[in-house]
């Protein structure tokens, strides 16, 4: 791992203290296993400790860890066959959002997702995960191709937010949106929806209307980032701890609040820590719940999606 | 998404229903006299409510809210309230620099409305209609779960009764908070919108200044017909999130409705002395 945050401290401490053991027992060839295995433990024990009690803020930090799995990583962890589809078929192919047909499990499946660079010039060239609204028009074209064919439609959502760019106003990024929120709504094969990481936003309920709708252990789903939510009531950048704790961005938040239908576990330390095991984990979910769906005639499926996001909302009469 | 802005209101509606501005307030002997905002001339308030709330002289469309929609499309200011008791519960217990809960009560204290949107049943030049009006006034007309839930009410109200539907929406976009439940009225009002498309009942989008942020990537872009008001600002981002974005100055006249006309968002931009006529002879098309 090579990027670790601040409340991993303790982590990293063991992790260093684990080294200069090892080391030692090298030069010095005394046997020192009895401390290696009793240091190890305390590195799990301090792990669990830390990852079962992170605060909102520490899971958007981990959302955004470098090294966690993006779209195509876990396309191509869990299935096979991807063809990979391009372009609106109006301006462009963006690079920001994903998708095609791909076989998992044994069955075809359009899966579509926000897509993250893995270096300095790739997360350029995806733009961060900021779709313009050709990306959502791309994802809504993949859709509408999956309900011709009758194939469960799967998207992994990841992004900052839909890119606040002056061409992005000029095609209509609002309308792009909105038009998925119709569309998805309405669509006549099961939808499953995963949080895999950032969820801010229109710019991730633009691939989020599904039947189910899942969200990773550690990745955040709100209205506005924990910054910017800052920056408007506060005025300054400085409440961001105290932003996501409000907004109650956090799977468990979501999911109490039944904004959600469930949480994924990741693995200790992050789905980055071991993206194979959080790869094998999704899959089986993704397998589980289509297998559920795949038991309701679509009439039902689509008035039970409509009426679970209708119920959503708290009023006083 | 872009959130509510803090901006005053131009106008603020007092105890007795006049229309005042807060800072350019002048007592005249025979009346309350306004600045236009854009020309700066001086708007007598008998004349604003006469000519529409435009201004004689420059046609700058005076920010209004829902009382002032309703008495300017409604037959003889006559319709019935829907749903006028939901109110705002506070399911996060928000604070920020203030409890939304006060934040809340301070509002219907200051604006005498219960949340952002009002809907009613009325008619237009005799036909049946439902207007929902979103009021800046109220949180910057920005859209929590009584936004969400009243639109969606509606809509089903006018698949019962068969009634056509106009939303004339204002506002700086999401309730932050009410945060993901706010963002969720965006899924729930489309979703609504997919069962008026289904009943085949039309669906009139009207865009005022300001709409912008998730209800701009909601129910505002889904009409059957979107059209707005001239030189309202409507834009998903908000401009100076764009600035900031592309570190350029935006071109002149960028996210007017005009701006959003000619991209092919928007029907037509219809002057709001025009407005009752235009969207009468709308709804008659569709009736007939
Ligand atoms: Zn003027």
């Amino acid at each position: 791992m090579t990027t670790s945050f601040d409340f991993e401290k303790p982590i990293a401490d063991l992790l260093q203290q684990i080294e200069k053991v090892q080391q030692i027992a090298e030069k010095t060839k005394v046997d020192m296993s009895g401390t290696l295995e009793e240091l190890n433990q305390q590195l799990n024990t301090t792990r669990e400790q830390i990852y079962s009690n992170l605060t909102g803020w520490q899971k958007v930090q981990i959302s955004r860890h470098p090294e966690r799995p993006y779209t195509l990583q876990y396309i191509e962890m869990m299935c096979q066959d991807f063809i990979e589809l391009h372009g609106d078929r109006t301006v462009k192919d963006d690079k920001a959002i994903v998708g095609g047909f791909a076989s998992i499990g044994g069955q075809t499946v359009m899966v579509i997702g926000h897509q993250k660079g893995t270096n300095t010039k790739l997360r350029q060239f995806r733009n961060f995960g900021m779709a313009n609204p050709e990306g959502y028009r791309k994802a809504l074209r993949l859709m509408k191709l999956a309900e011709k064919f009758n194939k469960p439609v799967i998207t992994l959502i990841d992004t900052p937010g839909a890119f606040p760019g002056l061409e992005a106003e000029e095609r209509g990024q609002g309308e792009a949106i909105a038009r998925n929120l119709l569309e998805m709504s309405v669509l006549r094969v099961p939808v499953i929806c995963v949080v895999i990481g950032e969820g801010a936003s229109g710019g991730a309920l633009g691939i989020g209307i599904g039947d189910k709708v899942l969200m990773l252990e550690h990745s955040w789903y709100s209205v506005i980032s924990p910054e910017n939510c800052s920056a408007i009531l506060w005025r300054t950048w400085d409440f961001k701890e105290r932003a996501a704790e409000c907004l109650k961005l956090t799977a468990d938040d979501m999911l109490k609040n039944r904004l959600i239908d469930g949480i994924i576990p990741e693995p200790l330390g992050g789905a980055h820590y071991n993206p194979a095991m959080m790869g094998g984990i999704l899959k089986e979910r993704i397998l589980n719940e289509l297998a559920e769906l795949k038991n309701k005639d679509i009439d039902t499926v689509v008035t039970e999606r409509i009426n679970k996001f209708c119920a959503m909302g708290v009023v006083v009469e | 998404m872009q959130p509510y802005s803090i901006e005053m209101a131009w106008f603020k509606r007092d105890k007795k229903g006049i229309i005042t501005s807060t800072q350019d307030k002048k007592e005249a002997p025979d009346g309350i006299w306004n600045k236009c905002p854009q020309c700066k001339k001086p708007l007598h308030y008998a004349e604003q409510v006469e000519n529409n709330y435009v201004c004689h002289y420059c046609n700058f469309h005076l920010r209004i809210g829902s009382a002032e929609y309703f008495a300017l499309l409604f037959d003889n200011n006559e319709y019935t309230e829907l749903y006028g008791n939901l109110m705002s519960a506070d399911p996060l217990n928000f604070v920020d620099t203030k409890k939304y809960t006060e934040r809340i009560i301070d509002s219907i204290a200051k604006t005498g409305l219960k949340d952002a949107i009002r809907a009613a049943h009325g008619k237009i030049k005799g036909q049946d209609i439902v207007i929902a009006c979103m009021d800046f006034n109220f949180i910057g007309g920005s859209m929590g779960s009584v936004v969400g839930e009243k639109i969606a009410r509606s809509i089903n109200y006018c698949i019962e009764n068969k009634v056509p539907f106009l939303l004339i929406s204002k506002s700086g976009g999401a309730r932050m908070m009410e945060a993901a439940f706010s963002l969720m009225q965006m899924a729930k009002t489309a979703a609504k919108l997919a069962l008026l498309s289904r009943a085949k009942i039309p669906y009139i989008s009207l865009l005022t200044d300001p709409t912008t942020g998730g209800v701009t990537a909601s129910y505002a872009m889904l009409g059957d017909i979107n059209i707005a008001e001239p030189e309202a600002l409507i834009g998903f981002a908000g401009p100076r999130v764009i600035k900031e974005t592309i570190k350029k100055d935006l071109p002149k006249g960028f996210q007017t409705s005009e701006f959003v006309l000619e991209h092919g968002f928007l029907d037509f931009i219809v002057d709001r002395r025009e407005m009752k006529n235009r969207i009468a002879s709308f709804i008659s098309l569709m009736n007939n």
